[in-house]
């Protein structure tokens, strides 16, 4: 089970309306490599993984990017509150405006709604591994692009934490990783065994 | 300790207590590591008690209220006015 800790993981106090940002930022809440979609792909991969190591890895970085989800929603809200009708005309956040007004839903930035397809998990736990390490970089490089295009200290700080995250989850996992393929390894043991013909 | 002070604190610890913890996971006979994350519990246990009795609810099912029921006293920590300036110094 999960207890609500009432406070961010990283202080967000966005002082700028900014909605073109918030129309960027978005999709690190429901876009294809996103915090909703780490969360549940790391969530549900832990249940059929192996080693001590690599579920309380899978468990407790799922856990993490909950915390990052909740980052994200934040900077959203922050960047959209007090825009005026003007603004959101002006800075192509109208589109999502007609949709949801300020509400935070799951979308890429091109608008796309979230969907599980972002995410695998497929009972093999060398191949969660590979895929997870896979989907770290890529969200370390949606940071980049997203720091890219940001020009606010007040946004781009929490950028970066959430960007340096990534490295340390994409760390974590090779680990993770390292610890499966021996255990496999010394087993002498396929997982799940090739069918034989 | 103000507000915000207590709570730059407790979050700067606490997210030391998560990536060491994310650092246990795969290295669990550290014992520098281990030591650090004992220490920093302790410690963050401590100032979490003070914020509770000073500025409200951090933690829910886990600290008492005074009445009446304090966990849905705001600001929420979604809301620009819950979080604290990060200042250059801290280390
Ligand atoms: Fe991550």
């Amino acid at each position: 089970m999960w207890v609500y800790d009432k406070k961010l993981e990283y202080p967000i106090k966005i002082r700028k309306p900014d909605p073109r940002m918030a129309k960027l930022i978005i999709t690190q809440y429901g876009g294809p490599d996103g915090e909703l979609a780490a969360s549940l792909r790391y969530l549900s991969q832990r249940f059929t993984m192996i080693t001590p190591q690599a579920k309380a890895t899978l468990n407790d970085i799922g856990t993490e990017e909950l915390a990052h989800l909740e980052m994200i929603g934040t900077m959203v809200k922050q960047l959209t509150r007090g825009a005026s009708y003007d603004e959101i005309k002006n800075s192509g956040l109208d589109a999502y405006y007609v949709d949801h007004d300020r509400g935070i839903y799951p979308v890429s930035a091109s608008g796309v709604p979230f969907t599980a397809a972002y995410i695998q998990s497929k009972g093999d736990p060398r191949t969660d591994l590979y895929e997870d390490m896979a989907a770290e970089q890529k969200a370390r490089s949606t940071y980049e692009y997203l720091i890219n295009m940001a020009d606010d200290p007040d946004v781009i700080e929490p950028l970066r934490f959430l960007r340096e995250r990534e490295i340390v989850h994409f760390q974590r996992f090779g680990e993770s990783l390292r610890y499966v393929q021996e255990f496999l390894d010394s087993k002498k043991y396929s997982f799940p065994s090739p069918k034989k013909s | 300790m103000s507000r915000d002070d207590l709570l730059r604190k407790i979050s700067a610890l606490d997210f030391y207590i998560i990536d060491l913890g994310l650092y246990l996971n795969t290295h669990p006979n550290d014992k520098e590591a281990l030591t650090k994350y004992n220490e920093s519990v302790r410690q963050v246990n401590s100032l979490k008690k003070e914020f509770t009795q000073s500025y409200g609810m951090l933690l829910a099912n886990s600290s008492e209220s005074r009445h009446p029921w304090q966990w849905i006293e705001g600001p929420w920590p979604w809301q620009k006015s819950f979080n604290f300036e990060l200042k250059e110094d801290m280390d």
